[in-house]
């Protein structure tokens, strides 16, 4: 069986056993929905009292919004192996038994759960992106749906790179660290609000060390037909996402580092 | 005072154990400054960029600032998730032993939370006083520091809020725990929870900042209790009667959901269906 094969029946075999428990699956979905969407209620209030921040509407802010949601949904939905990783393979041991089987095992912990529930956060993403789509008016071509897939491509490829790499920290530490949450869930946040309203040092560190901006900000103002305020080039705009790729690669070339390096605790 | 020796070393022990627990403090840190520094970026966007709004915004920038960070800080306290000693123990039927102990199984499981609570608070919240209060203005950032409270009054009517508004968030934890055993299960309240918390009691925005109409719902819903009354005491935008009106509204929530939970509890507790084995 090759390896998409094997995932796809991984895939099959989460959808079932959580479809076990249909209304709990419903209900945890619900729940992501509701728990994301009010978070964007607090941006609204500040536009509501503020006004424009530097230039930049409540429906282009809504646009970043829905993007990163969008990727970081679908990254949290593919890598829950890695999440979970620290506390429930390396602690328990239960990592040895992916070593011994002969698939890799970086495979085998994306296949480890599908969990429905972050279509929650996908179906939330996608209503805030038809409303400010329809509050700015935007039309979306096919040149402008490419570039939104692509970008939504870099950021899944980032975000997963992240829990990847929080993975790699639990060969050290032992548990799953919280740390990284910091980078993941603050990533989200931090991603909805346009660059340039970031101090230079924390703007330096969103573009060169964790690519956030990349699969973010560059890429949107790309969609939205703007020119970054801060000077980026406007060629390199469309091409930014690839970031997103290039640190996912690091984050194996660092996951490789950390399996060579792994030492069980398992009895 | 022997009838509360129990609670006392129910309290203690819980607390004493979370304390070990100096990686996870220290990751939390981690995560507070993260969020705390990219709140302050954002208000201050907003603050510099409509100084017309800003004059007429109900709290200063500066204000914005140090609420932002006492939110970091004071992160533990808020009513997250229900205690997992007790999901665990719905889930592996260790909760029948609570049921056997002579003691009252309220009052034990609320300062049990009350411990974790606590525990958690204290090392991440004098990290964060040392990184916003003191680090911060010794590298001349002092504009986005964690500011002193705004006189003494206002410090001992925080110390009194800040107490209240733990007390009031245990009693929340206490009637999450309730619906964790009486529906056998955790994840559910707990994703329910995350969005009341994290808007409701001004984690994410302080509430001062929502749109005018609204406030006045916003400062008496319970979760308000928790972290924005005692805040705006703190830095002197709650004062006199106001304060005390606020104070009073802790209270009031409190004394109301201990009386709920305790009625609820007797009822889940007379039928309660034990897992595990």
């Amino acid at each position: 069986m090759n390896a998409l094969a094997l995932l796809g029946r991984y895939f099959a075999a989460s959808m079932r056993s959580q479809m076990q428990y249909p209304a709990s699956a419903i209900m945890l979905t619900l729940g992501q929905l509701g728990s994301t969407a009010i978070e964007i209620v607090s941006i609204w209030a500040l536009f509501d009292r503020f006004g424009a921040v530097k230039g930049w509407a409540f429906g282009e802010v809504m646009f970043f919004y829905a993007l990163i949601g969008i990727s970081f949904s679908f990254a949290d939905f593919l890598t829950r192996g890695f999440d979970v990783f620290g506390s429930d393979f390396v602690r328990t041991g239960a990592f040895d038994r992916l070593l011994l089987r002969p698939r890799s095992a970086a495979l085998q912990l994306v296949g480890h759960d599908f969990r429905i529930s972050r279509f929650g956060r996908f179906f939330q993403a996608s209503i805030i992106l038809a409303i400010a789509t329809g509050m700015l008016g935007f039309v979306w071509t096919p040149q402008a749906v490419l570039l939104a897939l692509w970008t939504i491509a870099g950021g899944i490829a980032f975000f997963s790179a992240l829990f990847v790499l929080q993975a790699v920290m639990a060969f050290w530490t032992v548990e799953s660290l919280e740390a990284v949450n910091a980078l993941t869930y603050g990533g989200v946040y931090a991603g909805q609000f346009p660059l340039s309203l970031y101090a230079r040092w924390f703007r330096t560190f969103l573009i060169f060390i964790v690519p956030l901006a990349c699969v973010a900000y560059f890429p949107v103002l790309a969609i939205l037909g703007r020119s970054d305020p801060l000077g980026a080039p406007d060629w390199f705009l469309p091409l930014a996402p690839a970031a997103g790729f290039l640190f996912l690669a690091l984050a194996f070339l660092a996951w490789r580092f950390g399996v060579s390096k792994y030492t069980s605790t398992g009895s | 005072m022997d009838a509360l020796r129990p609670y006392a070393a129910a309290f203690s022990s819980r607390f004493l154990l979370m304390m070990q627990y100096r990686a996870a403090a220290l990751a939390g840190f981690f995560t507070q400054c993260w969020f705390g520094a990219v709140h302050v970026m954002v208000l201050a966007a907003f603050y510099l960029g409509a100084p017309d709004a800003a004059a007429a915004s109900p709290i200063t920038l500066s204000q914005a600032v140090t609420y932002t960070w006492l939110a970091q800080g004071l992160l533990a306290v808020m009513p997250w998730v229900g205690d997992p000693e007790i999901a665990d123990g719905v889930r592996t039927g260790a909760i029948s032993y609570d049921r056997l102990r002579p003691v009252d199984p309220y009052a034990l499981w609320y300062v049990r939370a009350a411990g974790w609570m606590t525990a958690r608070l204290v090392p991440r919240v004098a990290l964060m006083i040392l990184a916003a209060g003191i680090i911060l203005p010794l590298i001349g950032q002092g504009q986005w520091a964690w500011q002193p409270p705004a006189s003494l009054p206002a410090a001992l009517l925080f110390a009194l809020s800040e107490t209240l508004a733990i007390a009031l968030a245990c009693s929340i934890i206490m009637l999450i725990n309730i619906v964790v055993v009486a529906t056998l299960n955790a994840r559910g309240v707990n994703i329910l929870m995350q969005p009341l918390v994290i808007v409701f009691t001004g984690n994410l925005l302080p509430l001062a900042l929502y749109p005018d109409p609204v406030r006045i719902a916003l400062f008496v819903q319970p979760f308000a209790g928790t972290l924005d009354i005692p805040n705006r005491i703190y830095f002197g935008n709650l004062t006199g009667q106001m304060a005390w009106a606020g104070i009073g509204l802790q209270v009031f929530w409190t004394v109301l959901f201990v009386v709920l939970g305790r009625f609820w509890l007797a009822r889940v507790m007379a039928r309660l269906e034990v897992q595990g084995g």
